[in-house]
């Protein structure tokens, strides 16, 4: 039995009244919010920082955030909930760096799996982080992106762990995956 | 298991004109296709102990004691399956919406129609082992909303939905049968070939319940597993 994906549709801009309702002010219905706690894993501390930018340079200040990594040991488990609601669109995350996973008889470098809803974003949009330190040579899905566009899946260093800028369109627009 | 690759054809373009929210924020570039890793088929697991007993009754889980929420009263369930038609048990469903007079309980809302004090719009419950949800709640209203021109929204429900494998998560929306602004909104026309009927919740009227709710029936398929020749057929 074969049957179709149901067709996505824009989480518009009310979002976080469904997915973190302690967060959009109105408190008492869930304990907390899913996805908002520290994290707890196995690996070395990394913060890590950025926003979500439009054609326009704008920071989209109404998307929800999610992020599904690996632990130090390379084993996925690490889920977490951001939004960009803030006065700048900054999100903050504090995890630990994932460590290298088995794939298909090789290595994948270190990642870090984003996934991205908000008015406007018809499809919820995947994409990757990486950490430029790292062997990316073996890596199947950096072997899938042209070597000019890789960079935009690449965390930039800063002061205080790194960070990593998602271009929703322009020239440096971030690579999306179709996985 | 492996997903299949994903069929963008059934999918809105990342940018639809006359959604006017997506010229700028959809992306110009098509997705990369990658192989589905295991960064893409396993995802986070959510036991039934994060559920509130009212977190399933919309009606109910904002109102004071005593109270409900303003509306129609309305059941909402369905099944959860993947491509391949089997269930998808045990999974996290998550709804928001407006209330019955098509506001939204959220900081940046301006509409006219009041607020209900007695409701939030916000719900979630688990799917059970045959893939199965429910929920209470008020049929929400259609509403105006700014996309250049006279724009409304049909009543609909929004769905977020997890799946085993962090490739399948999905955000949809439900609409409710016989709306004839369905027909009429950029955002459900988004979705090519008329595809947005395939979002459209009939009236269940087996599932109706005299003197009390009218149910409506909206099933949800996810991406499936990549069909092996060792695979069974049921």
């Amino acid at each position: 039995m074969t049957q179709r994906e149901s067709p996505s549709q824009t989480a518009g801009p009310y979002v976080h009244i469904g997915l973190m309702p302690n967060h959009a002010g109105l408190p008492g219905l869930y304990d907390g919010d899913l996805g908002a706690g520290p994290i707890m894993a196995e690996g070395q501390p990394v913060t890590l920082r950025g926003r979500i930018l439009d054609g326009e340079g704008a920071s989209v200040t109404d998307a929800v955030l999610e992020v599904w990594q690996a632990d130090g040991t390379g084993t996925p488990g690490i889920w977490a909930r951001r939004s960009t609601d803030g006065p700048d669109g900054d999100w903050v995350l504090d995890t630990v760096r994932p460590g290298p996973m088995r794939f298909d008889g090789g290595w994948m470098a270190p990642h870090i799996a984003l996934w991205i809803v908000a008015r406007g974003i018809n499809l919820g949009l995947q994409t990757r982080i990486y950490f430029p330190e790292d062997d990316h040579s073996a890596d199947a899905v950096l072997a899938q992106v042209p070597p000019g566009r890789r960079r935009t899946l690449m965390a930039v260093p800063d002061a205080d762990g790194y960070r990593f800028d998602i271009h929703l369109q322009g020239p440096d627009e971030t690579v999306f995956l179709n996985i | 298991m492996t997903l299949r690759p994903r069929d963008m054809s059934g999918h809105p373009p990342a940018i639809a004109p006359a959604y006017r929210s997506s010229r700028l924020r959809g992306p110009t570039q098509a997705p990369i296709a990658i192989p589905a890793t295991p960064t893409e088929t396993t995802g986070p697991v959510f036991g039934h102990g994060v559920l509130g007993p009212l977190d399933g009754d919309l009606i109910r889980n904002f109102a004071a004691p005593g109270q409900m929420a303003i509306g129609q009263r309305t059941i909402v369930h369905g099944r959860v399956t993947d491509e391949a038609g089997r269930a998808v048990p045990n999974t996290l469903v998550e709804v928001w919406q407006a209330n019955a007079g098509g506001r939204y309980r959220h900081a940046k809302e301006g509409y006219l129609a009041p607020l209900d004090p007695n409701f939030g719009g916000c719900g979630r419950v688990m799917t059970d082992d045959q893939g199965r949800y429910r929920f209470e709640t008020v049929k929400p209203g259609a509403y105006p909303w700014p996309n250049g021109g006279n724009d409304w929204r049909p009543a609909h429900i929004h769905f977020s939905v997890f799946g085993s494998g962090f490739g399948q998560r999905l955000i949809t929306q439900m609409y409710f049968e016989g709306d004839p602004l369905v027909a009429r909104c950029p955002i459900a026309q988004s979705i090519p070939a008329g595809g947005a009927e395939r979002l459209v919740a009939p009236l269940d009227w087996e599932e109706t319940v005299p003197m009390d709710a009218r149910a409506y029936r909206f099933d949800i398929i996810l991406r499936g597993p990549l069909a092996t020749p060792f695979e069974a057929t049921p």
